[in-house]
């Protein structure tokens, strides 16, 4: 019994008299919280291993349990909160890094939600998307200057590659290992059917899914893991992992417990070796060298894919941004502070990187002054929530957003943020096959073309009442939006006007 | 055009008329049934007794199947003689039922070996047909002591259930153990002494000599006095009016997978016949409900013109008695024979699995018989083991022992 | 009555997670109860549906409404019927509970309940459920109401 055993996060409340000792809280908890006890024949929980995952009330027939937030508290202490005494009891315990996963949970400004949204009334018509025409469909890729046409009236110019979007959100990177076959095959069929696109993340493309490829954006990492002729030829798109929002400036580590089977036959490594990604890409070390690898890959696809450059939102992303807009890339892909993880280091992912709100609206501002905008298309991402996010991010600038812990969300996912420990309930985020079977995709993808189909209404909508009938026509127009309970300072980098303005 | 007539109106019966439907729905069907009865299931009238059903309970089929399948039925009546050379069946009072194709179902009859003074027992049943069991239950008063002669599932389903409604119950048998024939020493044991517990005496190893008056007079020197006799020795089949004709008949009418007799246009099927064991691969009298049904259904489809076959059948049982069940299927070959047996032996339950040539041949199952017809099918399907974990499969009938194509073809597909 | 072309109850083990939610979801539809904490508290279910596991394999079995139903052949009381919308019922008012059923079906798909009557799935259509209650509550989609072959 260690000081950091005394206090359980959460408390399973158990109501004995709806409690039918079906067991299914048992069978369903990999962290092995609930278990019988014959001589009593009452189900028992031992609390300590709880993480809040909610698998356990989700499938408990008579709804007879409750994941409390533990009563017993330490003594309160506005400085020295609970959870930062835990983790330093942690830390003393281990003397090792802390982890999570994620996104961060702290209580910064989510400034989309102090963002507010235009709408027509009497000088202007709203439009009905029930009624009218209403275009949510994007391209993404480098646009020309000008356009010339031939005598007949048929482009002349030559377009760059394009990825075409039924609407203007795709499913970020996740990585084949940390999260499953499962939860691939369902944001994979799920993007196919929609008309838009997945990411590999830095494992590669499993076998089974390359019948996906014209949805599938395919990444490359630090790692390089799983690169190969067949896997850049496969997707739509190349992505460039230069950074990650959930932890900027430094690499990732898949354990060597997760490399098993088809995930080390995928990322190409022996099983039981640890997959490090390096922080840095070692070839890169300045914008020359990112133009060598953009370049690179461009000959490798023949130039008919384009390609993104995916970086973390720091300090300076407005300057990032218009190097890497120099560098040749098609796409930038910014990914802000708050976006998610399978695992990070808590100080990490809670204390580096910057809002993705302020990122993209300096780097669309510097883009447009440097008269480089049309040379690069934007996506954002790093906890786009819904579609009211996604009509802000376009009207600060964005072509289009990632979204990643919506769609594990919509997949079942109950952010208990323990990810790392490869036991997630819902068959999500782990590789152990009695857990991955819970995921059924069939269901998985069905959710997810349900949320992505009530987006696009709800964007309809938002598009409506502000009487434009083109995302088109919205990006960039931040006309369209006013602040609420913002600073000067913020005002102006965002670019918007206070409420009232 | 046909003319189709069935001798008996027994399960087999019934099941030959829906065989005929099936595919013809058309020529006239006549049935010659010898009880006044529409069709009952005879095995039901020990639970008649026990109170578990009533008379109207009992009908196999609801009371508008004959006139649903355009059957004509004559209560009351017995075929006499078969002339095959111009297709008709004489009834006894010297009618002539014209045929094309006919069916005898004509089920099989109480044996009672001669035994002295038994013309002289007044209150003496058999045990075979709804009207045995009226009679016997008019006899019943709860002072009365009852001798049951034969201790086969015939005399112990009727020792179950008239339990209660008299004193006490005595069963003798000539064998050295109860059910005989389906169980071994070990098992009759078992559920001999479970009967035991439920007040029923046995006398085995031996027989009666003699009835003096109201007092049986054992082998054994022993004298049982008794109210109430029941004779419950055995059944043979009804083979007398296909032999007559000339028909080829060993224990039973003798009939091919079609159901066919040697006659032509004469098929039979049910108690009556000998037909196919694929445990043995001979020929035997399997006078069992789930037979008769597919026999008589097998026998009607053939009759009527469709070819069908019934060549699956086996021996099996399930029995029950004051709760404790029982289920035998197959055969059981001895070590001698080449046969291998598994077994579980304990306080609550027995299970024999009997293996012969990477078969499952037989099994015997007591207390835990929860999901045998995976077992019964193993049998009846000739599976064979290599094709099931078959050390997980005689532990637990489950399907987890087979292979996952093989799941995917019941649980994913039409059976 | 041969009828085969009919909606069954399939479990496809891929998704099946040995959950055993589809037992007291069959006990409860078929409890007559408004509540499933009133119905199953304290009670020793008796589902129409049960689970089979071994190791990994994990898949539900219940009855399969066989084209060619060997139970209802062997029936011998004439209780098991299949009826023409292809559903092999049980008459438990005629069932005298002589196991011959279990004896003969190849699935293991019928039992006993707790008088000792023979009951097997029926597919909810005679319950208050009115659409096969473990299909609904299957967390997983494991199994599935749908016309096959």
């Amino acid at each position: 019994m260690g000081v950091n055993d005394m206090i359980s996060t959460f408390e399973v409340v158990r109501n004995e008299q709806r409690c039918i000792q079906c067991r299914v809280c048992e069978t369903q908890c990999a962290n092995l919280v609930h278990y019988y006890h014959p001589d009593t024949g009452l189900m028992m929980s031992d609390e300590s291993k709880c993480v809040n995952c909610q698998r356990c009330v989700a499938l408990c027939p008579t709804r007879a349990l409750k994941i409390m937030k533990n009563r017993c508290r330490m003594r309160e202490n506005a400085n020295w909160s609970q959870d930062t005494i835990l983790e330093i009891y942690k830390q003393a315990d281990s003397g090792a890094v802390l982890l999570s996963s994620m996104g961060n949970p702290n209580p910064l400004p989510v400034y989309w939600d102090r963002i507010l949204i235009n709408a027509s009334q009497v000088t202007n018509p709203p439009i009905d998307p029930l009624r009218e025409p209403m275009e949510t469909r994007v391209y993404l890729g480098r646009k020309p200057e000008q356009i010339s046409r031939k005598e007949d009236g048929s482009l002349d110019t030559k377009l760059a590659p394009q990825l075409q979007l039924s609407l203007p959100v795709m499913f970020s990177a996740m990585s084949y290992g940390s999260i499953s076959y499962n939860a691939h095959a369902s944001l994979a069929r799920a993007a196919t059917e929609l008309g838009i696109y997945y990411n590999t993340g830095e494992g590669g493309l499993h076998q089974d899914f390359y019948r996906y490829g014209a949805h599938t954006i395919i990444q490359v990492a630090s790692g390089r893991f799983g690169v190969h002729k067949d896997y850049l030829e496969a997707g739509a798109a190349v992505e460039i992992k230069m950074g990650q929002g959930a932890k900027p400036g430094i690499g990732g580590h898949l354990p060597g417990t997760k490399i098993v089977g088809d995930v080390s036959r995928t990322r190409m490594i022996p099983e039981g070796t640890d997959a490090i990604s390096p922080a840095p890409h070692h070839d890169i070390y300045s914008i020359e060298d990112l133009r060598q690898l953009v370049y690179s890959l461009k000959e490798a696809t023949e130039y008919k894919k384009p390609i993104i450059v995916k970086v973390a939102a720091v300090h300076n992303i407005a300057a990032i941004a218009s190097g890497i807009a120099r560098s040749g890339a098609d796409i930038i892909a910014i990914d802000g502070f708050r976006g998610g993880t399978g695992a990070a280091p808590t100080r990490i992912r809670d204390n580096v990187g910057i809002p993705i709100e302020l990122a993209l609206a300096a780097v669309d501002t510097r883009l447009r002054e440097e008269g480089i905008r049309n040379r690069v298309s934007l996506v954002v991402g790093g906890s786009i929530r819904s579609a009211s996010d996604v009509v802000k991010a376009i009207a600060l600038g964005a072509d289009a957003c990632y979204v990643a812990t919506a769609a594990v969300l919509a997949l079942g996912c109950h952010l208990c943020r323990t990810c790392q420990t490869g036991k997630c309930n819902w068959g999500i985020a782990t590789q152990r096959p009695d857990l991955v079977k819970r995921l059924n995709p069939d269901v998985g993808s069905e959710r997810l073309v349900n949320l992505m189909n009530a987006w696009k209404h709800e964007i309809k909508e938002l598009l409506g009442g502000m009487g434009i009938n083109s995302i088109e026509a919205l990006r960039g127009n931040r006309l369209m939006l006013r602040g609420v309970g913002m600073t000067e300072k913020e005002l102006e980098i965002l670019g918007i006007a206070h409420a009232g303005e | 055009m046909e003319q189709y007539v069935i001798i008996g109106n027994g399960v087999a019966a019934v099941s030959c008329i829906e065989g005929i439907r099936s595919v013809d729905t058309e020529s006239p069907i006549t049935v010659l049934a010898a009880e006044p009865h529409p069709t009952y299931c005879r095995p039901l009238i020990s639970y008649y007794l026990e109170g578990k059903t009533t008379v109207e309970r009992m009908v196999y089929r609801k009371k508008s199947f004959y006139e649903e399948n355009h059957v004509t039925v004559r209560y009351g009546v017995t075929a006499h003689k078969i002339e095959i050379h111009t297709h008709e069946v004489f009834l006894e009072d010297g009618e002539s039922v014209p045929y094309t194709k006919l069916c005898i179902a004509a089920g099989s009859s109480p044996f009672v070996p001669p035994m002295k003074g038994l013309e002289k027992v007044e209150k003496q049943f058999r045990f075979q047909t709804l009207d045995d069991a009226l009679a016997l239950e008019q006899a019943l008063t709860p002072d009365a002591k009852v001798l049951i002669v034969g201790a086969g599932l015939i005399g112990l389903k009727c020792a179950e259930g008239i339990h209660g409604r008299v004193a006490s119950i005595t069963v003798c048998d000539l064998a050295p153990r109860i059910l005989s024939s389906i169980f071994d020493d070990l098992c009759a044991a078992r559920m001999q002494a479970h009967l035991e517990q439920h007040g029923i005496s046995f006398l085995l190893n031996d027989t009666v000599t003699e009835f003096k008056g109201q007092t049986a007079v054992m082998k054994s020197g022993a004298k049982v006095d008794f109210d109430i006799l029941v004779a419950a020795v055995g059944v043979r089949a009804n083979i007398g009016l296909v032999k007559a004709a000339g028909g080829n008949c060993n224990r039973g009418i003798v009939v091919d997978a079609r159901c066919a007799t040697s006659m032509p246009d004469v098929y039979a099927a049910g108690d009556c016949t000998e037909g196919y064991d694929l445990t043995i691969g001979a020929n035997r009298v399997l006078a069992l409900l789930p037979n008769a049904n597919m026999q008589g259904y097998c026998a009607g489809q053939n009759m009527a013109g469709k070819a069908a076959a019934f060549d699956k059948g086996i021996p099996m049982n399930s029995i029950g008695f004051f709760g404790l069940h029982a289920m035998t299927a197959g055969t059981y070959f001895s070590e001698q024979e080449g046969g291998v047996c598994y077994e579980e032996c304990d306080d609550k339950h027995i299970k024999r699995i009997y293996t012969k040539d990477d078969h499952m041949t037989g099994f015997l199952l007591i207390g835990d018989v929860e999901k045998a017809g995976i077992y019964t099918a193993m049998i009846r399907n000739r599976t064979p083991l290599y094709s099931v974990t078959y050390d997980a499969l005689q532990k637990d009938p489950s399907f987890a022992s087979f292979s996952a194509e093989k799941r995917g073809q019941i649980f994913g597909g039409v059976v | 009555m041969q009828v085969s072309k009919m909606k069954r109850v399939y479990v496809n083990e891929q998704w099946c997670l040995g959950c055993h939610l589809c037992e007291y979801n069959c006990a409860f539809a078929n409890s007559g109860k408004p509540d499933m904490a009133v119905a199953l508290k304290g009670k020793i279910i008796y589902p129409r549906i049960r689970v089979e596991q071994d190791g990994q394999i994990t898949y539900a079995v219940n009855c399969r409404h066989c084209t060619d139903p060997i139970c209802v052949k062997s029936c011998i009381a004439g209780a098991i019927s299949k009826d023409a919308d292809g559903v092999v019922r049980i008459d438990q008012e005629k069932c005298v509970g002589c196991m011959t059923c279990v004896l003969v079906c190849p699935y293991g798909a019928v039992a006993p309940n707790e008088n000792g009557v023979m009951q097997k799935c029926e597919l909810c259509l005679q319950n208050s459920c009115g659409e096969p209650a473990c299909v609904k509550g299957c967390p997983n989609r494991a199994i599935v109401y749908e016309e096959r072959g």
